[in-house]
């Protein structure tokens, strides 16, 4: 369903591109734009499918990443000045519900460009991940935020 | 300009923690972040100066790329580091990885094991 809403949704972009006949990507853009709110007006039961809650989610997914990646800079520098006894590296095992191979690959991706925390090893049988962190004060809350903030919110994108 | 600034300026945050970091875990750690956003801003600022269609494209696809394979890179360094037992540092509290590997064969097991694989930390100083 949502591969075959996406085609549509490029086509009757495409379609605009050229009836207004200028071929610029910001023309396509506005095209997309409004192709995906004519497919919203003429859908019927539109909290069944999942395409068009999809689509502003991953615009905000992408904002998200780019914020933590932002912070993750930010607390670098700020850590680059710190005395050595202001550290208290660890590293944690966090258990996985991502299952295939493609998901735990973005959530490493992930963790890897957030604020203090790096992927170490996966295990074996997938089912735990090991994470280095510069700070960790308490192992229960770590885990917890990991969980909720990012594989939450992948595992509702990707699922 | 103010983004080639704050581009340079990130990476040599990370050039100075680099140096004042006390084991290689934490350096990896701190380099994989700063890389990013580092060489992010200073390939955008490379494509406003430019202002063409054909160096935009090429400055987005080299900062897709940057962000899908540089934690992939942090990541086999630390692993292979702790693989060949890589002293750590004595402040690092907890450490779950502790005899987790198998000697032998470097399988990891997800459940508690104790192998006995593990580096050994720093002396005080």
């Amino acid at each position: 369903m949502i591969k075959s809403l996406f085609l549509s949704n490029i086509l009757l972009a495409l379609v605009w591109v050229f009836a207004t006949g200028t071929l610029t990507q910001e023309n396509f853009l506005f095209g997309f734009l409004i192709a995906f709110g004519i497919l919203w007006l003429i859908t019927i039961n539109r909290t069944e499918i999942k395409y068009f809650s999809f689509v502003p989610k991953i615009l905000w997914f992408f904002l998200f990443v780019l914020s933590k990646i932002i912070a993750a800079n930010l607390q670098t520098v700020k850590e680059s000045l710190y005395k050595k006894d202001d550290l208290s590296p660890a590293i944690i095992k966090v258990p996985l519900a991502a299952k295939s191979d493609l998901e735990i690959t973005f959530l490493a991706n992930l963790i890897c460009l957030t604020p203090g925390t790096m992927v170490l090893d996966v295990s074996d049988d997938k089912k735990a991940m090991y994470v280095h962190s510069l700070h960790c004060e308490d192992r229960d809350t770590f885990i917890k935020e990991i969980k909720t903030e990012f594989e939450q919110r992948l595992l509702d994108l990707m699922r | 300009m103010i983004m080639l600034t704050l581009g340079s300026l990130f990476i040599l945050s990370t050039a100075v923690a680099m140096l004042r970091k006390p084991d290689v875990y934490l350096r990896i750690n701190i380099t994989t972040k700063t890389a990013t956003l580092g060489l992010g801003l200073i390939l955008l600022s490379s494509a406003i100066y430019f202002w063409d269609y054909s160096v935009t494209t090429r400055v987005i696809a080299i900062i897709l790329f940057i962000f899908l394979t540089a934690p992939i890179g942090g990541h086999m360094l630390m692993r292979s580091a702790y693989l060949t037992k890589t002293k750590k540092w004595e402040g690092m509290k907890v450490d779950d990885l502790e005899g987790q590997y198998d000697p032998k064969t470097k399988k990891l097991y997800s459940e508690k094991r104790n192998t006995g694989f593990a580096p050994e930390t720093t002396e005080k100083d």
